[in-house]
């Protein structure tokens, strides 16, 4: 293998774990060291800067760092990293200090289509250059779906109030709310730079085939929409019995709100087998422990009527079978199809994007599944001046994928609007650092604790499910988030090698708990990932390797399970093993 | 020392033959220097007793004074161990291994325990053929009290701002295989792979198994001009064949490495296998000395197994002590009375 090149900041980045897997590459064990030393509005504006909505995100995102993060690979679980955000959030002292002002007038205007995560983080990040920004939206607050389909007991309206607040109260950025914009040819000649289309995923799929569809209509909701109605309270009460269709996260946000507006018998009936359900598992069990049965491999017959009333569903049984390559087929089990009594339906199968304000002659090119042509770096549609972000440029996501992808739309529009290359991209601010302090003495925490992860701990289930607007969690306390933050295993504090140093005294080879350093004989790496001194089975982690040392070996490090201990460094006589810390930042449209 | 080893061990850590994981045979974290040579031996002691699965509550740890009289902490946290006196380790050894024979007895010395003040005790426990391994940490210097020059220091060499050595170097494995030592062996902290076979054989061999392990004191002794350093040792080092280690209960199922030359059964059945044909023919004792100073005439250091007789005859074979370890002998054993004594003197009538 060649020298490992740690020059490139992609090397040590995907070291990070949690923050690679990150959409928005917030850098996680930054902000978590400073929860962890009480230091909650700094490691806030940690979040802020590169998440938008940390409020937000500590309650409802869909974590994807958690699966990635370094900790579930020693032990059982990995850190709470989503709660510890909250954690941030919950505590910090009034920030508006800190935010942004609004920058002196570029005499550039930007129209935003939608106030939900994606037009918000463009308008963030370019309001403080001077842009204009008209953000448009058919509702009556900001926030998008984090408003109108995250139900009040997971994300209390006060804490998305304040994070789209931060953003709408800058003086560069209007915000023309109850406005539906109903022809983009329209929104084009107004004026505008340019346009970004935020307007998400909006059109929730329904059964229109199946039998008695249209005669139940009234007892029957599309979830989304449902949930919309009651988030703006334009529905407060359901029928005693539920039944809710779908797998996913808003089918768990479906039936846990129908047990608060009236639902007493609440069940989920999905097609799938339970593991393979869409939803987040902690999703779902939260509606299990809120006495919601999740019947799966049920595939939906027909709604059954009763003298013009909605009484029932019918679905076929059926089990799941799969081929080689791992694809499900669901097949009928012949029995008698199975009858569940309800007074009321929410589909909540799934959601896709509707464009019907877009017209087809503006340029705007849409692919066979009706979403629009897009630059995958840029976000520019084939109509130059627009742009498309979040659940509206490639199909429904998450939150923190909108914000990532709003980012990169916004580092295009300053280019578009100066007239620049868009595909020059900005590279990321990377910092490396030596955090030694002295003999044992190092600037971060080096030491790995134990401790298993803590539980947040949840409100009582009578009182929850007796108040719609009451939160669920309750968050950590300062105390268990400290423990929680001492979980994290530093994985951006570095082992940096340097080759010249090393005398081959093999101390950090004896030291190395996990035993993932290695000095052998060079080869190709799938030979030398096994002559290591624990052999390297995990591709999806690389290999950190030397240049030639005196005796013609190399030095091997596994990263895969480096807990970042410290104690290779710590016990190097030489300094050719040192701890620094690597910061990572993808650098924004105001940073560029 | 404010740092503390964390719990985690590599998920993918395996149980050995006993049904240990390595982190059984780990013992207190090290205060050496970082970087002490002597930590590696620490290493090869515990990779040697995993990978031979003996168990731990079996193995007596025992030491003297110095660095490596330090270490036995280091290593082996769950077996029995004694930090005797300066240079007696091998009077308490053999105490020990008197009481009780059934156990593994691990000598952890360094050269100034055994080349000066303990020289005597070194020569007899090696003649009486103790069966213990005696492992010394040969660093050339008086690491704990500032790298003074010890009784291997070579001539000529010196330390960390030190003069050059006047005096003659005393070889101990020229010296134990002399005295009668039954195996006798050389290495290197830096090089684990010919380490941990030869402390495995010497464990696993019945008698005395003496190995001098060359172990740079990086703080004293590291510096160029010093013949105990990790790179003079690197360059001026010159290895007997390569060595394999074959315990006996994987002779069936192994796949060791094939093209061995040599093959050395031992007391138990264990088998050793040599790779190289090298003029050292590793049964002769004389052929041993022979090897050891022709290569230092040419100023190289002879590494390697260099003596091992597998018919060895332990002490207790030799005295002809009862098989029960002595420690389980009760009054009734030792003294059996008239009617014993009777017997004793009608069988002289």
């Amino acid at each position: 293998m060649k020298p490992t090149n740690i020059a490139d900041p992609e090397y040590f980045h995907k070291v990070v774990d949690c923050q690679y897997a990150c959409p928005a590459h917030t850098p996680v064990p930054e902000y978590i060291r400073l929860i962890a030393a009480e230091r909650y509005t700094e490691a806030y504006m940690v979040n802020w800067e590169s998440n938008v909505f940390p409020g937000v995100l500590g309650r409802t995102c869909d974590r994807p760092c958690e699966p990635a993060c370094r900790r579930g690979r020693v032990e059982e679980e990995p850190v709470a990293i989503c709660r510890l955000k909250r954690v941030a959030a919950d505590n910090k002292d009034d920030i508006t200090e800190f935010l942004p002002a609004a920058g002196k007038k570029n005499g550039k205007k930007i129209a935003l289509v939608g106030a939900g995560p994606a037009s918000l983080t463009v308008a963030r990040d370019l309001a403080p250059l001077g842009y204009e920004l008209d953000v448009f939206d058919e509702n009556a607050k900001g926030g998008g779906f984090m408003r109108s389909q995250i139900p009040s007991f997971r994300l209390p309206e006060g804490v998305l109030d304040q994070e789209v607040e931060y953003i709408t109260d800058n003086n560069n950025v209007a915000t023309f709310y109850d406005s539906r914009v109903e022809s983009l040819k329209e929104l084009l000649t107004r004026g505008y730079n340019a346009v970004f289309i935020g307007s998400g995923a909006p059109k929730g799929r329904d059964l229109p085939d199946l039998p008695a569809r249209n005669d139940g209509a009234a007892n029957i909701h599309i979830g989304i929409d449902w949930l919309g109605s009651v988030a703006f309270e334009h529905i407060s009460s359901i029928g005693k019995k539920v039944i809710v269709l779908g797998g996913g996260n808003t089918a768990m946000d479906c039936c846990r709100t129908a047990r608060r507006i009236g639902g007493t018998d609440v069940k989920v009936i999905v097609r799938s087998p339970f593991a393979d359900m869409k939803a987040s598992p902690w999703e779902k069990d939260d509606a299990v422990s809120e006495d919601i049965p999740i019947i799966d491999n049920h595939v939906p017959l027909e709604f059954v009527m009763e003298d013009g009333k909605l009484v029932g569903m019918r679905f076929d049984r059926v089990r799941a079978e799969y081929d080689a390559k791992g694809r499900r087929k669901l097949i009928s089990t012949q029995e008698e199809p199975a009858f569940y009594p309800c007074d009321e339906v929410l589909v909540a199968i799934g959601q896709e994007n509707a464009f019907p304000w877009i017209e087809r002659d503006i340029d705007i090119e849409f692919d066979k599944w009706e979403l629009p042509k897009l630059d995958t770096v840029t976000f520019q549609s084939t109509n130059p001046e627009v742009f498309f972000g979040g659940d509206a440029a490639f199909g429904p996501e998450n939150i923190i994928t909108a914000v990532a992808q709003a980012h990169q739309a916004a580092i295009s529009i300053d280019l578009f609007c100066r007239g620049e290359k868009l595909s020059k991209r900005p590279d990321p601010g990377v910092t490396l650092v030596t955090q030694k302090m002295g003999i044992h003495e190092w600037s971060y925490d080096s030491s790995v604790v134990s401790d298993v992860r803590y539980q947040v701990p949840h409100a009582d289930k009578a009182d929850a499910l007796g108040d719609r607007k009451m939160e669920v969690e309750l968050g950590f306390s300062t105390g268990t988030g400290f423990e929680e933050a001492q979980r994290c295993l530093n994985c951006d504090i570095q082992t940096v090698f340097v080759d010249a140093l090393c005398i081959e005294c093999d101390a950090c080879v004896d030291i190395c708990p996990t035993e993932c350093i290695s000095f052998v004989d060079n080869g190709k790496e799938a030979d030398l990932r096994e002559r290591l001194r624990m052999p390297a089975k995990n591709a999806d982690q690389d290999i950190y390797v030397s240049d030639k040392l005196p005796t013609g070996r190399i030095m091997a490090k596994d990263e895969d399970v480096c807990l970042h201990c410290g104690l290779c460094a710590e016990r190097c006589p030489t300094s050719a093993w040192d701890m620094q810390q690597f910061l990572y930042q993808v650098t924004q449209a105001s940073q560029a | 020392m404010s740092y503390i080893r964390p719990e985690f061990r590599h998920p993918d850590s395996q149980t050995n033959v006993s049904g240990f994981t390595r982190k059984d045979y780990e013992g207190a974290l090290s205060t050496l220097c970082a970087g002490c040579g002597h930590d590696s031996v620490s290493s090869g002691i515990i990779d040697a007793c995993f990978e031979l699965g003996v168990w731990p509550h079996r193995v007596a740890k025992i030491s003297g004074i110095g660095c490596s009289s330090k270490t036995p902490t280091y290593f082996l946290g769950k077996s029995h161990g004694f930090n005797s006196v300066h240079g007696r380790m091998p009077s308490v050894a053999t105490g020990a291994n008197m009481a009780n024979g059934d156990m593994a007895y691990i000598g952890i010395s360094g050269d100034g325990d055994t080349a000066s003040i303990g020289l005597g005790q070194f020569g007899h426990v090696a003649r009486r053929n103790l069966n213990m391994t005696y492992i010394v940490e040969n660093n050339g210097c008086y690491g704990l009290t500032k790298g003074q020059d010890s009784a291997t220091t070579d001539v000529g060499s010196s330390s960390k701002k030190g003069d050059p050595n006047p005096f003659e170097a005393i070889d101990l494995c020229s010296m134990a295989l002399q005295l009668g030592a039954t195996m006798v062996a050389r290495s290197f902290s830096g090089d684990k792979e010919q380490l941990v076979p030869l402390i495995k054989a010497a464990i696993t061999h019945n008698g005395f198994a003496f190995i001098d392990v060359i172990s740079p004191c990086v703080t004293f002794n590291n510096t160029p001009a010093s013949s105990k350093g990790f790179e003079f040792v690197r360059e001026h080092r010159e290895a007997t064949g390569k060595m394999d280690f074959v315990p006996v209960r994987s002779e069936i199922t192994a796949d060791y490495e094939p093209g061995f030359v040599k093959e050395i059964t031992l007391h138990y059945g264990s088998v050793i296998h040599l790779y190289k044909d090298d003029k050292l023919d590793c049964t002769d004792r004389n052929s041993a000395l022979r090897a050891i100073q022709e290569h230092d005439d040419k100023g190289q250091i002879l590494t390697g197994l260099l003596y091992v007789d597998p018919d060895s005859r332990d002490f207790h074979k030799v005295q002809q002590t009862v098989k029960q370890p002595l420690r389980d002998l009760v009054e009734e054993d030792l003294c059996p009375g008239a009617r014993a004594l009777n017997a004793i003197n009608a069988s002289l009538r």
